[in-house]
């Protein structure tokens, strides 16, 4: 008897308000919450807007210890990691903690850190050997950043199988589909589950400068960030993060939990071609569109919402559109999709939890999120992306989508758990 | 430094990108492509990065992927040069 | 699903080896790697020896073309890998590309890459950075390379979870096998030896001040003082058993039996750690008890109040002196995403040769360790089945049981 996993508690950190409630508000009333860079003086840079979110750490109640030691992607996780803990109303002291696991995906982990201690440390550049009068006890946990998936699980005290799952820009789909994976073995009853980013620092600006990835619509933030549009020349750099709580299907129906949705199938693949470029035919991101379509049961035809990794750049939109095309044929026209990368821009390893948050609440509350700022067409995507204005429409069965650098192509799908009520 | 040469160019590309082994790169490249040659988009927004520090003339992105050829980066680099005196 | 996973290639970097014979050698005779870092002038840091591989010309090993846009560890990776794939005598273009996938551990990524960039950066200004400071860092970078180098199209992932994350990256390539991908090349490496990486460990608080190389990493010894901490690592071809047969693979170096992770409770809990119970779950996974494992491969940190932990949960579970232990990581340093996946490799080569390497350097071990550790020169005896243990700052245990495959 294979063992089916739930969603029964969210927490988002993104740019635009802080909580999953203002989050899901920001989504379905198609603002969008990029801007001008404020975290530093962006006008040495080519592209100088991004998605920040307005985080208090002292409002959102870490301690002065907590906030000393955490690098703020830790901070969002364990703040989100909370909030999810709360909504999903799990009596975590009645919890065996050897059945409980974390599963905690990030790209860039520590950077916003490791750049400010780096600044201290060389002296500005100055100085190839660094000074070890200016070191920082937390040094080493920028360099190694495990102490991440540890502090999300000191939130609850997991003794199970923790871990962190660091694939680029897919490491959040990637994250909370190996949480999937251990609760279906047995590992694990309950997992924590999602990822987090905080990449708006310096080094990681300039890096997506140098190979003109990232947007220069600089002169109007707001509609910067244009998944599918023909005028998009980049994706809008952001920081977000997102936390499950996943549990085994049959304990949380037992106790009555709220449940958002049944990850049903998960999928990913390589398409061992080049380290940040794309081909045309979306070959390896069908695939594991497929793949995540067979392990659910799920025939393609059962898809009712797509929600697309959308980065905004001119390959990946492209990209995503033919892999879409060759994984669903016509399906694939009569399928909305969206991309909320056009509303709270894109944070690297955190957003595919975020998506999935996204597409979560789209089951929940039936739906659909819009991609903004998608006003000129673009003939190679020339599916239904949802322009502009949310849509009201149930929704039982969802896609998420994911690709990033090194070649990683992955898929999820998302379902109202079949036998709970409508 | 008045011109870049092919020479220049040579050792840009290796710094910036290796060569192929299959690739003689000391053989008379001018009108080779740079696909022929190995070289990726990647490989050509570094090199013309180090092209803008080293000489001076910066390459627009619209400029750099019309490129195909050393002789069509040379000239374009070597038009900048002279316009800059 | 629970079929057989065989190891059936081995590819190793480390300061006492390139190349599985090499590192073995070394080892047997007890011949170490560590060494003052020449990486940097590093008079003025307050600990100076390291694991340095100091034979490794990256040109000799990896394409041109990959060498600009790659850090040492990386480099380091991709060599090992290959080098796995030929001893496993695997074609790639003779496979299904969506039929090998690729799962490593990192724990500081493309760091000295990223150092420089860092200072292209701050002392010369953004368009100094280069283009490949997108790709070069971070930690899925291994993976992604060595998929590419190889044409593996199959599931592919990247974890990190400091020392025990090599262990848990053999235990997902098992587990991917498992859920249908017939080959998985798994392992770890990682090198941080620029100056802010070699800071940035020192500030770990556990990096041995000794000056004597042979006395500086004394694991389970009354006067351990840290660790020394080293680069490299080692890739492993992974393969579902059937597969393999039908390979025509011949060469099989021994079976990932058993596999288990589990976290500490929280720093203040009187809660015990988890390092027994990871070792039990690994046994159990593997359908053996604790009476069938011949050796263990220590964890090993070289701190006292961790290894008397690490000796007292061995001791919980085998006895008093109840089975022969090991770490031969003394001699290579601490290998960090690399040192789980090493010490599967010697215990492979344990169980081929018939003989546990010895603990260098360790000399006086307390007798309330209750510890059998084997010292001096290495220890005939036959081994079929091995347990290697790998512990993550802050609270990571993993634990890997590997056996010998019959014919």
């Amino acid at each position: 008897m294979t063992r089916r996993v739930v969603i029964t508690g969210i927490g988002v950190r993104a740019p635009g308000g802080a909580g999953t409630e203002q989050f899901w508000d920001l989504l379905t009333s198609g603002r969008t919450a990029t801007r001008r860079i404020s975290f530093f003086d962006p006008s040495p840079y080519r592209s100088q807007v991004a998605g920040e979110a307005d985080f208090d750490p002292l409002r959102e109640g870490l301690s002065p210890r907590e906030i000393r030691r955490m690098d703020r992607a830790s901070q969002f996780a364990v703040v989100c990691a909370r909030d999810a803990v709360r909504d999903s109303g799990l009596d975590v002291g009645a919890l065996d903690p050897h059945t409980i696991g974390v599963s905690l995906g990030s790209a860039v982990a520590a950077a916003t850190s490791l750049e400010n201690e780096y600044r201290v440390l060389s002296d500005d550049g100055e100085k190839w050997l660094v000074d070890p009068e200016y070191l920082s006890p937390h040094m080493f946990d920028y360099l190694v950043p495990s102490v991440m998936p540890a502090e999300v699980a000191w939130t609850v005290g997991a003794e199970g199988p923790v871990t962190m799952v660091s694939n680029g820009c897919t490491s959040g789909l990637d994250s909370v589909g190996h949480a999937v994976a251990l609760i279906r073995e047995g590992s694990a009853d309950v997992m924590l589950a999602g990822a987090s980013d905080t990449p708006i620092t310096p080094i990681v600006v300039a890096c997506f400068d140098a190979i003109k990835a990232t947007t220069t619509y600089n002169d109007d933030p707001e509609h910067a960030s244009r998944p599918f549009d023909g005028s998009r020349n980049g994706f809008v750099l952001a920081e977000s993060a997102a936390m499950f709580v996943l549990e085994e299907y049959e304990n949380a129906r037992r106790r009555d939990a709220h449940i958002y949705a049944e990850i049903s199938g998960y999928a990913t693949r390589c398409n061992a071609y080049h380290m940040t470029g794309l081909k045309t035919d979306g070959r390896e991101m069908a695939e594991a569109i497929r793949a995540a379509l067979d392990e659910s049961r799920s025939d393609g035809t059962e898809i009712e919402y797509i929600n697309a990794h959308g980065s905004g750049t001119k390959q990946n939109d492209r990209h995503e559109t033919a892999a879409f095309k060759r994984s669903l044929g016509e399906h694939a026209r009569k399928t909305p999709i969206s991309s909320i990368k056009s509303m709270v821009g894109h944070s690297l390893g955190a957003i595919g939890s975020v998506e999935i948050a996204a597409s979560a609440l789209a089951i929940k509350h039936g739906v659909i999120p819009p991609t903004a700022n998608l006003h000129t067409p673009d003939p190679e995507c020339d599916l239904d992306y949802v322009p502009l204005v949310a849509r009201e429409q149930r929704v039982d069965t969802v896609l998420t989508v994911g690709s990033g650098f090194g070649g990683f192509q992955s898929a999820m799908v998302l379902r109202r758990p079949r036998g709970a009520a409508a | 430094m008045s011109t870049m040469t092919i020479d220049d160019l040579r050792a840009i590309l290796v710094s910036c990108a290796g060569e192929e082994e299959n690739v003689d790169l000391r053989a008379d490249i001018s009108d080779v492509t740079f696909e022929e040659l190995g070289y990726d988009s990647l490989a050509l927004m570094e090199t013309a990065a180090r092209i803008e520090q080293d000489f001076g003339v910066r390459l627009p992105d619209d400029v750099v992927v019309e490129l195909k050829t050393p002789r069509a980066l040379l000239d374009v680099v070597n038009g900048g040069l002279v316009e800059a005196k | 699903m629970t079929e057989s996973v065989y190891v059936t290639g081995l590819g190793v970097a480390a300061s006492t080896g390139l190349g599985v014979e090499k590192y073995w050698d070394a080892t047997l005779e007890g011949r170490g790697g560590i060494s003052q870092l020449t990486r940097f002038d590093a008079s003025a840091y307050p600990a100076r020896l390291a694991g340095q591989i100091l034979d490794f010309e990256a040109r000799e090993h990896i394409p041109s073309r990959l060498l600009p846009q790659t850090d040492v560890s990386t480099r380091l990776a991709l060599a090992a890998a290959d080098w796995a794939l030929t001893d496993a005598k695997v074609d790639p273009t003779a496979l299904t590309d969506y039929d090998m996938g690729v799962v490593t551990s990192n724990a500081s990524g493309g760091f000295e890459f990223t150092h420089r960039e860092f200072k292209k950066l701050w002392s010369q200004g953004s368009q100094y950075v280069s283009v490949y400071e997108s790709f070069a860092w971070f930690y899925a970078v291994n993976t992604g390379q060595i998929s590419i180098r190889h044409g593996m199209r199959g599931p592919s992932s990247a974890l990190v979870a400091e020392q025990a994350g090599g262990l848990d990256a053999v235990g997902h390539a098992r587990r991917t096998i498992r859920r249908g991908t017939p080959l998985v090349v798994t392992g770890g490496v990682d090198s941080a030896f620029d100056p802010w990486g070699w800071l940035a460990h020192l500030s770990s608080g556990h990096v041995s001040d000794a000056t004597d190389p042979h006395r500086a990493y004394l694991p389970f010894d009354a006067e351990a003082r840290g660790y020394v901490p080293g680069e490299g690592g080692a890739m492993l071809v992974l393969e579902q058993a059937e597969a393999a047969r039908a390979r025509g693979t011949h060469h099989v170096y021994g079976e990932i039996a058993g596999y288990a992770s589990t976290f500490d409770p929280p720093p203040g809990s009187s809660r015990p750690p988890g390092l027994r119970r990871a070792a039990k779950l690994a046994i159990a996974d593997a359908g053996l008890r604790a009476t069938d494992i011949d050796v263990v491969f220590a964890d090993a940190v070289g701190i006292p109040e961790l290894d008397r932990a690490e000796a007292d949960a061995i001791a919980a579970i085998f006895g008093p002196r109840g089975v022969p232990v090991t770490a031969p990581k003394t001699l290579t340093g601490r290998l960090f995403s690399g040192g789980g996946p090493l010490d599967l490799v010697a215990a492979l080569l344990s169980i081929r040769d018939g003989v546990i390497p010895a603990t260098a350097g360790t000399a006086d071990v307390p007798d309330d360790y209750q510890l059998d550790l084997v010292r001096g020169a290495p220890r005939g005896a036959p081994v079929s089945t091995a347990l290697v243990l790998g512990r993550g700052r802050w609270g990571f245990n993993s634990a890997v049981v590997v056996t010998a495959v019959p014919g």
